[in-house]
């Protein structure tokens, strides 16, 4: 796959998508399934907007980086904004984040059944 | 507020052709190819994928943990890692995404903060190049992610080793699952993704039966 040029990371646009802010909400998950809980309003910022259009089914958190070209740093910020005021909601991976627990079978069997149907 | 972006038409979702997950989707999950240059993550992620390979990147400090990050927006310390992945949906619920990752030492930074939580692993090796394998086994080990091992034949790979001669080389453990792949093909694809988590499920049953 080949990047697109606004994905450089340029630390220039980044700063202007955030409006300065850097630290991100660290809840979100790569696949986090995020769900827009109402229209893109009015004045709201593009990426809002396109984040609210992308997310009327539910949309994991890496995709919506990908359709954005915007890095996962900056979606979390984003998607932090949104949640504060009720706009999206999400849905968490249930997996724990330690490897020191392995997930349990009952999840596993439907994820082999999930794969052997395919 | 000023962005970069300007009207975004309404189609924007599907531009690119990407088909949206059933509303009932509600648990993410997932599974992560690692290896060298050119061994065929993308290849592997994509013949199992419903949909086209998406690239996304991440932006962080080389230190990778406990530094300011604001750092990062002052634009002095900051590496940019492309990865990719692809999708399948496993039912209603479940959807698994899979992540296609270079293994090179330089890039664990990367792996442990954004692959917390994951399934498990698949270490895609070439014969011809297997000395890019051995960190990105190392390095699963150590942390603790079950994985499988994986060998994608290439053509004009001559030599032919045997998968006995493989895990030698490699050092791999007896308990750890090694096969032959066609990262091109779609069944060989889907034989390893369940040849991992059949791993997996043997691992967990064991957990359970020890209290
Ligand atoms: N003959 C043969 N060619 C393959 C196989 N798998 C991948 N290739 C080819 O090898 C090249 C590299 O494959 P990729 O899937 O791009 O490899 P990658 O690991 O994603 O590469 P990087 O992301 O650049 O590290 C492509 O031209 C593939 O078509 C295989 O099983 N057999
Ligand atoms: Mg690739």
């Amino acid at each position: 796959m080949t990047r697109r040029p606004v994905d450089t990371g340029a630390p220039d646009r980044l700063y202007t998508v955030t409006g300065g802010r850097s630290r991100a909400d660290d809840s979100f998950d790569l696949v986090t399934l995020v769900v827009a809980e109402c229209q893109p309003s009015a004045g709201m910022q593009s990426e809002h907007v396109r984040i609210l259009e992308l997310c009327r089914h539910p949309t994991a958190v890496v995709e919506i980086a990908a359709e954005l070209a915007l890095p996962i740093t900056v979606i979390r910020i984003l998607l932090g904004d949104l949640l504060a005021v009720g706009r999206i909601t999400a849905r968490h991976p249930r997996l724990a984040q330690s490897a020191a627990t392995h997930p349990d079978t009952a999840l596993l069997q439907e994820v082999l059944h999930g794969l052997r149907n395919l | 507020m000023g962005s970069a972006t300007s009207d975004t038409p309404a189609s924007a979702p599907t531009a690119r052709g990407r088909k949206p997950l059933t509303d009932a989707a509600e648990t993410g999950l997932k599974i992560v190819v690692v290896g060298g240059f050119g061994v065929g993550k993308t290849t592997l992620v994509r013949s199992v994928s419903e949909i086209r390979p998406l690239n996304t990147e991440e932006v962080m400090t080389q230190a990778g943990v406990g530094v300011d990050e604001t750092d990062e927006v002052a634009g002095k310390t900051t590496t940019t890692v492309a990865f990719d992945f692809g999708r399948i949906s496993l039912n209603d619920r479940m959807v698994l995404y899979l992540f296609g990752a270079p293994g090179q030492e330089r890039f664990w930074f990367l792996w442990d903060r954004l692959f917390s939580g994951t399934l498990g692993a698949v270490v895609l090796v070439d014969t011809r190049r297997m000395d890019d394998s051995w960190y990105a086994i190392d390095r699963l080990e150590h942390h603790g992610t079950p994985f499988v091992v994986a060998v994608n034949r290439f053509d004009d790979d001559s030599a032919r080793h045997s998968l006995d001669e493989i895990r030698q080389a490699l050092a791999l453990p007896e308990h750890v699952p090694l096969i032959d792949c066609d990262a091109r093909v779609r069944t060989s694809g889907k034989h390893v993704l369940v040849t991992l988590v059949d791993h997996l499920y043997q691992l967990a049953l064991a957990q359970e039966s020890t209290p």
